[in-house]
């Protein structure tokens, strides 16, 4: 696995485990679609959650935030749309959330939650 | 995480409006929005603020950023907002003092590396600020002089986006780089020249004593005058010694004047214009350089540079009609007023006219000794291009000729030329006299006054005095507006000779220097 893909696994399980302490119930992750994928379904209390989770190692290339663009969350809300339609019981309320997770597996890591970005 | 206020300056012709910038950071992914009518260049302030911003230490936030500019229907141009948009957008973010910034002015370009450029229009910019009451203003440190020109505002002077954060309480440590001062003149403006636009003496001008006492009599009444004559008989030479002979500009036009001259991208380095200017667009000039024009920024043209001085309309004829007939408005009201779709823009318009002019398109025609080669028609076509309505507003119709070598020897031996220095202390004491005459009405020189209020008691003439002008009158050699004109003239040479009523002989001087052939 490249580098690039392990700190990504890595902020996942990070983000996963931060979404899961602010008590959200994990729905289904990495969940694939010919569009792309959805990186953590949750959900809080009465709706259910897609989260973009975004990790980077430093700040060179900026903020983890600023690499998701209008582009990706016109995606992401898509993919959240064909998610719900392959679903027995589609949800009613449902909202886009992103983390941001700074930092590198041997250093630790730095997480910041938006909620309902689009 | 608060909503932060500060304040910027919307110019839109010499007028400022003063305009709240409002920051607010929201929790949402990173971006930053402008709103509130901004034009290109203020729409990239975004881009330019958030590079200046991170390049000299004081990073902006990494959530979304809203900056409104309210008024939002007020149209707003150019790059002079971004100091205040940075500042808005720091203490938005808590990284400096929100209280520090609200009652202070923030005018100046951010560069992309945090450094502040100089910008045009500081002046008007700072004299509407203390018209709505701010006594603060943070300009570019190039700009402090000019900005401390406006009495009782306390001006701060900044080079960086860092030291700026640092006087408003931001903690960042103080940059030691040196920071090369630069002025940055507008690239489509002017620069230099600030105080005598015309450094020639009258003492030049040989053999043409007539013209320079009419020279006088147009300083000394404000009095429009126009030029004719053949090339080469010292109509510009002429003009340009006019504005020597005005007074110093007093308090009012002179920041009024300098206000014109800021916007026009002009440097005041040297402090406020102090002389009256002098402006000569060449006769290529469309309306829009003549009167001021822009889509979207409008610039003051020739005739709001010559705000308070001399207009100096070269080969009149040669203009084309529409362009010289945009004068017109300015001459009656005194200001210029310009419409575009989406805004109107104001600029002093009160200046002296001096129109000059060949008697016709090859220049010969009335000349001694040369031959005009223009068919009569051509000769009355040129001179018809200046239209009756402008013509209407010039007072002294003066015809200029070559001088003859034999005029020239008297000149040289008789010696005796009257100096600007002179003639401008008799234009003095006559304009004072004026002003104490009009003291209580709404004109200060005899050229703006009315026909109306010099005909009636107690200023009215007696018939024993106009009677060559009521004569004229009556043969229809003058027209009734032409009759008000002279009265003016024969007030102006009463002026200058000292007598407290014009007598006969000032009102026939005024007849003649009317009825010189007129353009």
């Amino acid at each position: 696995m490249a580098r690039k893909d392990e700190i990504g696994r890595w902020g996942e399980e990070i983000a996963v485990g931060f979404v899961e302490q602010l008590g959200y119930t994990i729905v289904e992750r990495n969940w694939r679609h010919t569009m792309g994928e959805i990186d953590v379904i949750a959900r809080d209390v009465d709706q259910t959650v897609f989260i973009e989770v975004k990790t980077r190692s430093g700040r060179g290339y900026g903020h983890p935030f600023e690499a998701i663009t209008t582009e990706k969350l016109a995606r992401l809300r898509r993919l959240a749309l064909a998610w719900c339609r392959a679903q027995e019981h589609p949800p009613t309320r449902i909202r886009l959330d992103a983390v941001a997770v700074l930092g590198r597996p041997d250093r630790g890591a730095q997480v910041e939650h938006l909620m309902g970005v689009f | 995480m608060v909503v932060a206020r500060t304040r910027g300056i919307a110019l839109s012709g010499l007028d400022g409006h003063p305009v709240e910038v409002e920051a607010d950071v929201s929790h949402n992914l990173p971006g930053f929005v402008i709103i509130g009518l901004p034009d290109a260049a203020l729409g990239e302030a975004k881009e330019r603020v958030r590079l200046a911003a991170s390049n000299s230490g004081c990073p902006l936030t990494d959530r979304k950023l809203t900056v409104n500019l309210s008024p939002a229907s007020l149209p707003k141009h150019g790059a002079g907002f971004d100091l205040a948009i940075a500042m808005a957008s720091l203490a938005s973010a808590g990284s400096i003092s929100a209280a520090s910034i609200r009652d202070v002015v923030h005018v100046g370009e951010l560069r992309l590396d945090g450094r502040l450029r100089g910008s045009v229009g500081i002046l008007p910019a700072v004299v509407a600020a203390r018209r709505a009451g701010i006594s603060t203003v943070m300009v570019p440190a190039p700009n402090a002089r000019e900005a401390s020109l406006v009495p009782d505002m306390t001006v701060l002077a900044v080079s960086t986006l860092r030291e700026a954060a640092r006087w408003h309480g931001g903690d960042y440590p103080e940059s030691n780089e040196a920071v090369e001062e630069t002025w940055d003149p507008d690239p489509v403006g002017h620069r230099g020249q600030t105080t005598d636009p015309c450094p020639g003496d009258l003492k030049d001008i040989i053999g043409n004593d007539e013209a320079v006492s009419a020279l006088i009599v147009a300083a000394a009444g404000g009095h429009n005058m126009s030029l004719l004559g053949p090339p080469g008989a010292g109509k510009t030479m002429l003009a340009s010694r006019l504005v020597g002979l005005l007074p110093d500009l007093d308090d009012e036009a002179s920041l009024e004047a300098s206000c014109v001259r800021s916007l026009a991208g002009f440097s005041l380095v040297e402090g406020l214009v102090t002389r009256p200017p002098f402006e000569s667009p060449h006769h290529t000039a469309s309306a829009a350089a003549l009167i001021g024009g822009g889509s979207s920024i409008i610039r003051p043209g020739a005739a709001a540079r010559a705000a308070h001085g001399v207009l100096f309309i070269d080969e009149a004829p040669e203009f084309p009609a529409a362009v010289l007939d945009s004068l017109r408005q300015p001459l009656e009201s005194g200001r210029i007023v310009i419409h575009r779709a989406r805004s109107t823009a104001y600029f002093p318009g009160r200046f002296q006219l001096v129109l000059a002019a060949n008697p016709c398109p090859c220049g010969n025609y009335g000349v001694r000794d040369a031959e005009c080669t223009c068919p009569p028609n051509t000769r009355k076509r040129y001179l018809g291009r200046v239209s009756g309505p402008l013509k209407d507003r010039i007072d002294i119709h003066l015809n200029v000729n070559r001088i003859t070598a034999a005029q020239l020897r008297v000149a040289e031996e008789d010696g005796k030329r009257t100096s600007t220095a002179e003639a401008r202390a008799r234009v003095l004491a006559a304009r004072s006299r004026a002003a104490c005459r009009l003291s209580g009405s709404p004109w200060k020189t005899n050229g703006e006054v009315s026909g109306a209020w010099l005909r009636s008691q107690p200023q009215r003439l007696s018939p024993a005095t106009t009677v060559s002008l009521d004569r004229a009158l009556e043969t229809g050699f003058i027209t009734m507006r032409g009759y008000d004109r002279v009265l003016r003239l024969a007030w102006t040479l009463a002026d200058l000779s000292g007598e407290l009523f014009p007598h006969r002989q000032h009102v026939g001087e005024a007849l003649l220097l009317r009825s010189g052939v007129s353009l």
